[in-house]
């Protein structure tokens, strides 16, 4: 595999950083410890380089009914400024990828605008399903354009209780309420001052850490400055340059699945509680809607197959990747993640497992390479923020 | 770059041995192993009177991110295991040539060790 490597790799390794490949790419592991980074980004904030995340602009007079055909999710009832979580399904309902959309202001000529951010490991398949989509979509195709701008966009986050008052640092006085009166799930573009200059950039209050955050796309070209002011701050204290092994147990905590682990072309939102991201009663055929309908009326995920649950570990030892989870010895599910959880002390993992033991308070096994601990079955998300 | 201590035996599984009064010796993790592994969370170490075999897992090294077995660099009887270790993993990673020890064997035979500078130039430790 090719390796990929971010405009922000020379920062990285000035901060001394140990690497990881992720989805193609060579990625901050972490710079000091995981631990560190993970209750830095629980209790004031952390610096992530997501720019490994894909950014596909669709934009056209059809951009929303398209997105609609395309995705699982009903895309053209958003507000131009919000932002959606949704699927991209294959005819199977298979998921190709879980992703962000983000609706922008239509262009001058009345044009809608989307920003659809796709996984680092999928980001080529999904534009490339979004183009071939926009053409076979319907007789005569949709009037839109696909454009992958992921190799020259990065994606620079700052996730914690303190990533706005870290944020309005770089942002004029004047913009402040642009910041501060920004809603979860939303986007807007702002003016950052950084590298002697400002620069109207396009922020969004996302993230995948469960706590309050924001996540800023910007040029490649400018991306290494906005770091090194990033990092000029951090050098305060209170905020941490953060690597992805903190951003995966920090995702744990809070619940939300990992492409690859949770959610993959095998799988179906139904089993993965990702249901009411699909919306059956939209008009109009979508990729999947067959499949989809199908599975939820044979019960997927509620009464048939298994289904993604919360297990909180009764003991000190953590369940793994495709560890085997027992009941009465026999399997009855399979680990997706799971690892020792830093905020709460316990271990946690998401498992898929046989409907019928997935009651809150159901008690089962992990299979740690042939010893056994126990586990019990707990509502999703593990970790909740204070608001 | 991790630092390895240049008055002890590596194993090739990243087992330090330190040589002690007689043939005891006392065993731990070198800081290559614990700077790979991460925060170190959990540890299972074998019991005082067992038997270990050098180049036979003894135990279990768990971090955040993953779960290593620890293998024996000798072959004796357990005479005593660090017990702060096991109340706090990590000092594994804060001292993993002090505090950080494991267990202690009166060895009977080693395993193939190798000195410090060999275990350096094959795993990029910093002497």
């Amino acid at each position: 595999m090719t390796e990929n490597y971010t405009a922000l790799h020379e920062e990285h390794k000035k901060l001394g950083a140990s690497f990881t490949d992720f989805g193609g790419w060579q990625m901050p592991l972490k710079y000091s410890s995981e631990l560190a980074e993970h209750h830095a980004v629980r209790k004031s904030a952390g610096l992530y380089d997501l720019s490994h995340m894909g950014e596909v602009w669709v934009t056209g007079p059809d951009a929303a009914a398209f997105l609609d055909y395309a995705l699982v999710g009903k895309i053209s009832a958003m507000a131009v400024g919000k932002a959606k979580y949704s699927l991209i399904c294959n005819e199977d309902g298979g998921i190709i990828d879980d992703l962000i959309t983000y609706r922008r202001p239509a262009g001058a000529d009345g044009t809608d605008k989307f920003l659809v951010v796709p996984n680092a490991g999928n980001a080529k398949v999904v534009a490339a399903a979004l183009a071939g989509r926009a053409v076979s979509g319907r007789e005569g195709g949709f009037d839109v354009t696909v454009e992958d701008a992921s190799a020259d966009t990065s994606l620079i986050a700052v996730q914690g209780p303190k990533a706005q008052e870290i944020l309005l640092r770089l942002v004029p006085a004047a913009q402040h309420e642009l910041v501060t009166g920004l809603k979860y799930y939303a986007a807007v573009d702002v003016p950052l001052m950084f590298g002697g200059t400002s620069r109207e950039l396009l922020l969004a209050r996302t993230g995948y850490t469960g706590e309050d955050g924001f996540e800023i796309f910007v040029a490649n070209d400018a991306a290494a400055a906005l770091w090194q002011a990033l990092v000029a701050i951090a050098e305060d204290g209170e905020l941490t340059p953060a690597g992805l092994a903190s951003r995966d147990s920090l995702r744990l905590e809070a619940g939300m699945p990992l492409y690859g682990n949770e959610l993959s072309l095998d799988g179906d939102p139904f089993a993965a509680g990702l249901g009411p991201v699909v919306a059956l009663s939209k008009e109009g055929d979508f990729v999947g809607r067959v499949a989809l309908a199908a599975k939820k009326e044979a019960g997927a995920g509620s009464t048939a197959g298994r289904k993604l649950v919360g297990l909180k570990g009764l003991g000190r030892r953590a369940g793994r990747g495709h560890y085997p989870v027992l009941k009465d010895g026999n399997t009855v599910g399979e680990v997706t993640s799971g690892q020792p959880s830093p905020t709460l002390g316990y271990p946690v993992a998401m498992a898929y497992v046989d409907v019928e033991f997935t009651g809150p308070g159901t008690t089962l096994d992990i299979d740690l390479r042939g010893k056994t601990e126990p586990f019990e079955v707990v509502a999703l998300p593990f970790y909740k923020r204070q608001k | 770059m991790a630092k390895v201590a240049p008055e002890l035996q590596y194993s090739d599984e990243h087992e330090w041995v330190a040589r002690e009064a007689g043939n005891l010796v006392s065993i731990g993790i070198s800081a290559v192993a614990t700077d790979a592994l991460g925060d170190i969370v959990y540890v299972d170490l074998p019991e005082v009177g067992a038997t270990v075999t050098a180049g036979e897992t003894c135990g279990e090294v768990e971090s955040t991110k993953s779960v290593s077995d620890l293998y024996a660099p000798v072959t004796g009887e357990v005479t005593e295991i660090n017990p702060a270790v096991v109340d706090d993993p990590a000092l594994i990673n804060s001292d993993p040539y002090g505090a950080g020890w494991l267990f202690k064997v009166a060895a009977e035979s080693d395993g193939p060790l190798l000195s410090a500078q060999e275990y350096a130039s094959k795993n990029g430790g910093e002497l």
